[in-house]
């Protein structure tokens, strides 16, 4: 428990020393707005189908034991 | 709760989903969807409601309605109780804030069966940075369950237990390039209270057996404690002819001693007004320290496990998604409509988990038990 949450920690700072250089030196974005055309394509959304996804997430998180890091959430349930 | 009562479930929570961009709200939308899993003895269906909706121009609202309805034959209930039927109810309502380039997002779910009820709340935090190339999420859950147990259909009055959980997770969207999109995940979960099942039980070598087995079985036992860490890439490409590429990878592993490692690889190829999905998915990982298919004896070591999801196994799912994009003249109001249908072949093989419906003349020498389902979801999505 103790190193998950310093681990958690560590984490959190690095993110927010990488968002402080922000204020430091401008990044320039290499990817313009007009050129995310490709991206902007309902084909590259990352949860198209978000019903479909947080059941499918569900389905492999109560017979495996692995669970979280999917980019969905759900709640608790006696599913164990 | 049961033993069996460990698939299809949620539906939920569609607000905690870190949003690929923080300063753009998700469209109002009605999704009807009809769930069944059929595998391994068990049959769980129902349908899903969920709908979106935008209230001005900074929150946004979902709510959802979810059922299981669970009819268990399992490999568990066959070897050490009865078949059962029951149900699952969920609700969850959550709403989204935005300002500027942040998203705040609350939410609440509620899941409530015969034997179990948990009760979770959620909130995060997203935020664009760097002109819109990332977008990072902070997530945290904390979810109180309460745990009892049936006894011939009827609650046992002597019985009741509880469980909390905690998730912190943080996300990652990075813009790579002009036609690639990465995101990592990070998600720590610290579990405390009543962890394994009242029903589910452990095998140990019993010569006096009373059937003749050799083995007999006592209730498993568990740690109250669990803590897991789970990190995740996942990228995304888009293909010149118009097709998207999808990977992703995630590392697990947790203090009980399990290790995981999840692959997928989706595909997606438009063609006319329909959109088709492939994928393909494998999942490995090592047993729980505590855990095996059959202890040398009664009260073997403090902690002991059967549950073949703690075992050492290998999973492999393949995918296909159909969906078709229409609209309907007479309902001006709807932008678009999609019909959906997806199905999922699950196939499982332990590697330490045998099937004791077998009898053999030496406890722990039955087959490995195997596991096939098949999974399909019908749904309708109607953007508004």
């Amino acid at each position: 428990m103790r190193s998950a949450a310093r681990l958690a920690i560590s984490l959190t700072a690095a993110v927010f020393g990488v968002a402080s250089l922000a204020g430091c030196a401008p990044i320039e974005p290499w990817v313009k707005p007009y050129e995310r055309e490709n991206l902007a394509d309902p084909i590259m959304a990352f949860d198209r189908y978000p019903v479909s996804t947080s059941y499918l997430d569900h389905v492999f998180e109560s017979r495996e034991g692995a669970r979280g890091a999917t980019g969905s959430a759900g709640g608790g349930c006696g599913c164990n | 709760m049961r033993q069996a009562l460990r698939l299809p479930a949620a539906l939920l929570a569609l607000a905690a989903t870190p949003l690929a961009t923080a300063g753009v709200l998700p469209e109002d939308r009605a999704d009807l969807l009809y769930h069944r899993y059929d595998g391994g003895g068990v049959v769980i269906d129902g349908p899903s409601l969920l709908v979106r909706k935008k209230i001005g121009e900074k929150f946004s609202v979902s709510a959802n309605y979810y059922i299981d309805m669970v009819s268990s034959a399992s490999i568990d209930v066959v070897t050490t109780a009865s078949p059962y039927d029951e149900q699952r109810d969920q609700y969850s309502l959550a709403v989204d804030y935005l300002r500027g380039k942040s998203t705040y997002s609350v939410g609440y779910i509620n899941s409530s069966e015969s034997d179990y009820e948990a009760n979770t709340i959620f909130a995060s935090v997203s935020q664009d940075l760097f002109g819109d190339l990332t977008t990072i999420s902070f997530s945290y859950k904390r979810g109180k369950n309460d745990v009892f147990r049936n006894l011939a259909d009827q609650r046992d009055p002597d019985f009741a237990e509880e469980m909390d959980s905690r998730t912190y997770g943080i996300a990652v969207t990075q813009v790579l390039t002009r036609s690639m999109i990465g995101v990592f995940n990070f998600d720590t979960i610290t579990d405390e209270g009543f962890l394994n099942s009242p029903y589910r039980s452990v095998r140990y070598v019993d010569p006096l057996s009373l059937e003749g087995t050799g083995f007999s079985f006592q209730a498993e036992q568990y740690p109250n404690t669990r803590t897991s860490n789970a990190g995740s890439l996942r990228l995304k490409y888009f293909l010149p002819y118009r097709a998207s590429l999808d990977g992703w990878y995630r590392y697990y592993t947790d203090s009980w001693g399990i290790d995981a490692h999840t692959g997928e690889i989706k595909y997606t190829q438009p063609w006319r007004k329909f959109l088709i999905d492939g994928s393909v998915r494998y999942y490995t990982q090592e047993a729980a320290d505590f855990y095996s298919d059959l202890f040398p004896r009664r009260d073997f070591a403090n902690f002991l496990a059967r549950d073949k999801e703690l075992s050492t196994y290998t999973a492999t799912t393949l995918g296909l998604g159909v969906s078709y994009d229409f609209t309907v003249a007479r309902f001006p109001w709807m932008q678009k409509a999609q019909a959906n249908f997806r199905y999922d072949h699950i196939i499982v093989d332990y590697e330490d988990f045998r099937d004791v419906r077998v009898s053999v003349a030496v406890p722990g020498t039955e087959p490995l038990y195997e596991l096939t389902a098949d999974v399909f979801q019908v749904f309708l999505s109607v953007f508004f």
